[in-house]
């Protein structure tokens, strides 16, 4: 049995419209988006917009597994918190440039992934989410008595080099536009991807593994190449935002984070192209607000869950997308 | 000095000791997973917060009305019983029929409530609370010192089990959660009120964890994130055994509290990780879990 996710709020339109139609669909919120991203870095403060991106490039991909496989992993934070410790690792210590440096991140997700996923993906539904919990777990002790992390401290201090050795990121403004070429790169894939015959069958498996199976699809094949993707593409952003605030830190792989990025995700819109997206603005606009109260953040959290959960599980753009009859 | 494999005794008994006492709340808590997770298919997220609140409400029950440790022992997990009881009624009666990762996802949200109001109020440190009088000192066993209070948890703990195994394989009542755990809407036909059942059975596994809670209070500091971590390795302890069996989850989370004692004895850098590795390795050989049904 494979979660299934109330996500589909345009399924009656998706039913009607072929691929093709709905990705034309897109292209005006897309416009808006990169117009907006465009924008804002000469309105409001870049390095808060960089937090947004990276959260919301691994609300994307956390989303490809959860909202497109119906996977809940409860562990995601190792993807991300690993690629930064290896990224700030390999950039501090081994001197290696900006996009060396991110790759090494990205690369040791997709590994983690890999082999995370090869084990979680033996039990379905609600065990996958206590094994890949467990997982994170295990890897946060791990960071906590490595040596190479830093313990409590953390890697400070990562430099943001030169991109292609050329140009300095030490500017906010010129880090900022290579992380929203970054986070667009990542959206798109994953657009790509869910839009793929390969999308189509993770959809499948999703809806109705047995069937899947059945019409000759292995499903566990498909599911793990979903969760090396989903963990790259974490690493992806986790590598950003170690490079963007110069610091890996045990937070970024503790449960705390596998929880806000589900959060994130849950009130964007499950399985929406768009909600991780605006999941992740609204989530670090509140944590942001709210931090002055300080403990009070975690509250607002777990309350946000429990109203999503009980009262609102299509999110704001599931809402938005079935009140616009559109897929979103 | 005798030793065992380069330990000397002393210091093995007194880790096995403590690895029971784990092995004790381990066993208690995924047992009160299970027998959630068979009635209401929800995987209580919120276990650890509940734990937490029963040691808690003893320490609350002490500081504010005087009362000690052994009204605290019934009070306490009676009243986190039915605030767990007004949660089900409320929250997750609504859910039901939902995909279960909701039910994982509503009650970690809830987790996260009660464990930042309680931060709020009670910051992280924790506060420390004294173990009744009548238990305290320890027994010399001649290759070891025995303190009473830890024996009596974990004397406590295995009658707890015995008994909640007892309720559910050997009783009328254990018989009607047993069938409604099989097949709900027949039960129901048969004149039975489920949706009470379901919401005294979750009541019944938030007061074992908030039992737990309260039995800990003086081993650990009383603080409102002692139960955070603590679900996570439990949650392994259940991946471990299988959710399918009441006697396997008892007995994993024994075993697993024993070996965890054991790691700390022989290779003290491991011990925090080890419940995880043998997860991982009982998920290679045995994917379904010791004692569990092909999930």
């Amino acid at each position: 049995m494979t979660a299934r996710v109330e996500t589909e709020p345009g399924a009656a339109v998706q039913g009607r419209a072929p691929a093709r139609d709905m990705v034309r669909s897109l292209r005006m919120p897309t416009l808006i988006l990169i117009a907006v991203c465009l924008v804002a870095p000469f309105v409001i403060y870049p390095v808060f917009l960089m937090k947004m991106l990276c959260w919301a490039l691994f609300a994307c991909a956390f989303n490809l597994l959860l909202g497109y496989v119906g996977l809940l992993s409860f562990g995601h934070a190792l993807f991300f918190g690993a690629a930064g410790y290896l990224t700030g690792h390999a950039a501090l210590v081994w001197g290696l440039p900006f996009e060396l440096a991110v790759l090494t991140g990205v690369a040791t997700s997709a590994v983690l992934g890999l082999a995370v996923g090869w084990l979680a993906i033996r039990r379905q539904g609600i065990y996958f989410a206590m094994i890949t919990l467990a997982l994170a777990q295990m890897f946060y002790f791990f960071c906590l008595r490595a040596p190479f992390t830093g313990g409590e401290d953390g890697i400070q201090g990562v430099p943001r080099g030169k991109l292609f050795g050329l140009i300095s990121l030490e500017p906010n403004l010129t880090m900022y536009f290579v992380v929203l070429a970054i986070f667009l790169f990542g959206f798109f894939f994953i657009v790509r991807v869910i839009h793929s015959p390969f999308g189509q069958v993770l959809k499948a498996v999703r809806e109705n593994e047995p069937r899947a199976v059945s019409l000759g699809y292995r499903a566990d094949q498909y599911k793990l190449i979903a969760f090396v993707l989903s963990a790259a593409l974490s690493g992806l952003a986790g590598s950003m935002k170690a490079v963007v605030f110069q610091l890996a830190s045990l937070t970024d792989v503790y449960w705390t984070t596998s929880g806000e990025v589900i959060l994130m995700v849950l009130l964007g819109g499950l399985g929406t192209v768009f909600g991780p997206v605006v999941g992740a603005v609204a989530i670090v606009c509140v944590e942001s607000f709210f931090a002055q109260f300080g403990g009070w953040v975690t509250v607002i959290q777990g309350g946000l869950f429990v109203v999503c959960v009980l009262a609102f599980r299509r999110g704001i753009i599931g809402e938005l997308s079935r009140v616009l009859r559109r897929p979103l | 000095m005798t030793t065992i494999f380069g330990v000397p005794i002393q210091a093995l008994f007194s880790q096995l000791l403590v690895g029971l006492i784990n092995g004790s709340f381990y066993a208690l808590l995924s047992l009160g997973l299970a027998i959630i997770f068979g009635l209401l298919n929800i995987v209580n997220f919120a276990h650890g917060a509940f734990y937490m609140l029963g040691a808690l409400g003893a320490w609350l029950l002490l500081e504010h009305f005087g009362i000690g440790y052994w009204p605290a022992l019934i009070i306490s997990p009676l009243i986190v019983g039915l605030f767990g009881a007004l949660i089900e009624r409320t929250m997750l009666k609504r859910i039901r029929g939902l995909d279960p990762i909701y039910g994982l996802l509503l009650t970690f949200g809830l987790a996260l409530v009660i464990q930042g109001v309680g931060r709020n109020y009670f910051g992280v440190s924790g506060e420390p609370y004294d173990m009744p009088s009548q238990l305290s000192g320890g027994t010399n066993l001649g290759f070891m010192f025995l303190p009473n209070y830890r024996a009596w948890v974990v004397l406590v703990s295995v009658v707890l089990c015995a008994l909640t195994w007892f309720i559910i394989e050997r009783t009328r009542l254990g018989s009607y959660l047993r069938a409604a755990t099989e097949n709900p809407l027949l039960v129901q036909a048969f004149g039975i009120n489920v949706p009470r059942l379901i919401t005294l059975t979750y009541g019944l596994g938030v007061g074992l964890a908030a039992l737990a809670g309260v039995m800990a209070a003086p081993i650990y500091r009383v603080s409102p994130l002692m139960g955070a971590d603590l679900i996570i390795v439990v949650f392994a302890v259940v991946v471990i055994g299988g959710m399918g069996s009441i006697f396997g989850s008892i007995l994993t989370g024994f075993a697993l509290g024993v070996i965890e004692g054991l790691t700390k004895v022989y290779y003290p850098e491991a011990s925090s990780t080890v419940v995880f590795v043998i997860m991982a390795i009982v998920l290679l050989v045995k994917p379904a879990g010791l004692f569990g049904r092909t999930a």
